[in-house]
């Protein structure tokens, strides 16, 4: 019982964001839409980064295949036989719903990194996280070039926009599933390569088939989490899923705790927020004072922030412990 | 005779992205910090170099050197508590400042890019027979050349080059017997914002608008190189870095047209064979050590 609070907390957070965000205008939700979907792909790295150890900058290669994925089957066929004419007719000729493109996002991300897995697995340390972003690269550069799996350069344009609860519900199916692999005798052995491998090997822990597992597992959900994002915008372009959303999401995983699926959530939302936050301060905010910051600021800000709470604890805000209810000592 | 012109060039830009690798695999070998925010270094001197486009080229590169190495010393500052901690947290780390500094560019230079004019003449190019060979590839050859030189020399026949030397190879015991911590790894910030300087002195010959993501790209092509190299050996980094930038340089020339979009992927696609086969590093010797337990 004790263990569930575990999964209540991150859980009651999600569901509280989602609440807050119907509560306000159609502009404000958003912003909260977009912390639920960041929260989605941050657990989605925690399952790998934050079990086994390893830093992989490649998951946002999984977010990118299932955004393109769920974003290109929603799309009517008649609007893409107009608008895409090269898309290969499986993609062309077929039109489903949004619940059954973010199933397929998920395989597709979850294949896409077994496949990846496979060879890189057998890394670990810097060479990993170079492999991995070396993948990243490439998912950037034939996506952004090949017209017969999208549009290349421009955007997947139109795609149905999900609602908050919808979006709330998404994220909270990648809370429980990252949650349930880390009590999993999967996850509790990867784990134990993550606080040493030799230890762990020693033990009988076949180090690459756990990392394998992981890998597969939180390219499904970061697949998952694509397909939430290109519902969450309406439309998707190469650079959205690239560079600055594979930074910032680690960022929000570090500052939050890299340890733990309640450092996941909390790095997630708190960044969001204050990116929010200080979005509107740079159109005039109310804080006792009218609060107006020059335009730049807000991502200035943003990176001195985390550049702070990086340097100054390491640990992450959570120190990667999971949120529990304060024990009664005994005297 | 493109061949031969191709190759020059190729062996300019590798020496570059040459030195850009001692750069970042000097901090890494005695700090094991690996500084994604080495290009917003570059990036410094270059909007330095822009700013000083007026007055003598000898002004603007001593002003782009100091530039370049202040910002060096700042980054040692703050890097300073990740002493120790564990890669991961080191490496976003590095990332978070690189962003942030990206954005204060963006925030004081805006984004529309500073052209930098000092050193223009260099990109005339002389005719030998059918080759035309730009005054820029044989003094980025000449400067590298040298500067790999010197730090060579500096790290053998110095007092504070052996300080550095012994803590690359072993960081605590180092300490115990005597070399300064701080004194040692400031220095070789010290020595990495130099050839920082150097770096954005030449690639602002050749790439004279400078825009707050100007060292970014190259950056992130040497690191690659650096680890395919082999990190633990400044020998090996370097030798990465140049094989990185030779190779981008030809292949890139040689591709067909149609294709050469792909040429990202292509190398990408190498370095992570390259990776697969030798983890340690192309040119790092013999087998990898074993895990110590």
């Amino acid at each position: 019982m004790r263990r569930l609070v575990g999964l209540a907390a991150p859980v009651l957070l999600l569901v509280a964001v989602a609440a807050v965000g119907s509560l306000t205008t159609a502009a404000r939700q958003l912003e909260f839409e977009n912390a639920l979907v960041k929260a989605a792909i941050v657990i989605a790295l925690y399952v790998f980064i934050g079990n086994s150890g390893v830093v992989s900058f490649g998951q946002v290669s999984f977010v990118a295949v299932g955004a393109y994925l769920s974003g290109l089957l929603t799309l009517e066929v008649t609007q893409k036989s107009f608008v895409l004419p090269n898309l290969i007719p499986i993609l062309r000729d077929h039109h489903v719903g949004t619940p059954l493109s973010l199933v397929l996002a998920a395989a597709a991300g979850g294949l896409y990194a077994f496949v990846v897995g496979l060879p890189l697995m057998r890394l670990s340390g810097l060479p990993a996280g170079i492999a991995t972003f070396a993948v990243l690269g490439i998912t950037y550069n034939v996506l952004r070039y090949w017209e017969k799996i999208g549009p290349a350069a421009q955007a997947i344009p139109l795609v149905p926009e999900s609602g908050v609860w919808t979006l709330m519900t998404g994220a909270v199916i990648t809370a429980i599933v990252a949650f349930a692999y880390q009590l999993s005798r999967f996850g509790r052995r990867l784990r134990a390569t993550r606080e040493d491998a030799a230890a762990a090997q020693a033990s009988g822990i076949h180090v690459y088939r756990e990392r394998l597992v992981a890998f597969t597992l939180s390219g499904a959900l970061a697949g998952f989490a694509g397909g939430l994002l290109v519902h969450e915008l309406g439309s998707i372009t190469t650079d959205q899923v690239y560079l600055e959303l594979t930074f910032i999401t680690l960022a929000m995983l570090v500052v939050g705790g890299v340890g733990s699926l309640w450092g996941a959530v909390v790095g997630a939302l708190l960044i969001s927020g204050l990116d929010s936050l200080l979005g509107d301060a740079e159109n005039t905010i109310h804080v006792g004072f009218r609060l107006t910051l020059p335009d730049g600021t807000r991502l200035v800000t943003l990176g001195a922030v985390m550049a702070l709470v990086l340097i100054l604890r390491p640990s992450g805000l959570t120190r990667g412990r999971e949120f529990g209810l304060p024990r009664r000592r005994s005297v | 005779m493109t061949l031969l012109q191709q190759l020059i060039d190729a062996v300019a830009l590798g020496a570059l992205y040459g030195l850009v690798a001692v750069g970042i695999g000097l901090v890494f070998g005695i700090m094991r910090l690996v500084n994604f925010a080495y290009g917003e270094i570059i990036t410094a001197g270059g909007y330095t170099l822009a700013y000083l486009n007026g007055s003598s080229p000898v002004v603007a590169i001593l002003a782009c050197v100091a530039a370049c190495i202040g910002l060096a010393l700042v980054q040692e500052r703050v890097f300073r508590p990740l002493r120790g901690a564990s890669p991961a947290t080191m490496l976003v780390a590095t990332f978070a400042v690189s962003f942030l500094l990206q954005n204060i560019y963006l925030l004081a230079f805006g984004s529309r890019g500073k052209p930098v004019s000092t050193l223009g003449g260099l990109n005339t190019a002389i005719s030998l027979g059918t080759l035309r060979i730009r005054w820029i590839s044989i003094v980025a050859l000449a400067v590298a050349a040298a500067l790999l030189a010197g730090t060579t020399l500096l790290l053998n026949r110095t007092a504070i080059g052996l300080h550095m030397r012994a803590a690359a190879a072993d960081f605590r015991t180092a300490r115990i017997l005597g070399v300064r911590a701080n004194r040692v790894i400031a220095s070789s910030f010290v020595l990495a914002g130099f050839l920082a300087a150097a770096v954005s002195v030449l690639l602002t010959v050749q790439n004279p608008l400078v825009t707050p993501d100007y060292g970014v790209s190259v950056t992130l092509f040497a690191l690659v190189g650096v680890v395919v190299g082999g990190l633990d050996r400044l020998a090996s980094a370097s030798l990465g870095g140049f094989a990185i930038g030779f190779a981008y340089s030809l292949v890139g020339a040689r591709l067909p047209t149609d294709k050469s979009q792909y040429l990202p992927s292509l190398l990408y696609g190498t370095v992570i064979l390259v990776l697969l086969l030798r983890p340690a590093g192309l040119f790092a010797p013999g087998k990898s050590a074993v895990e110590r337990v």
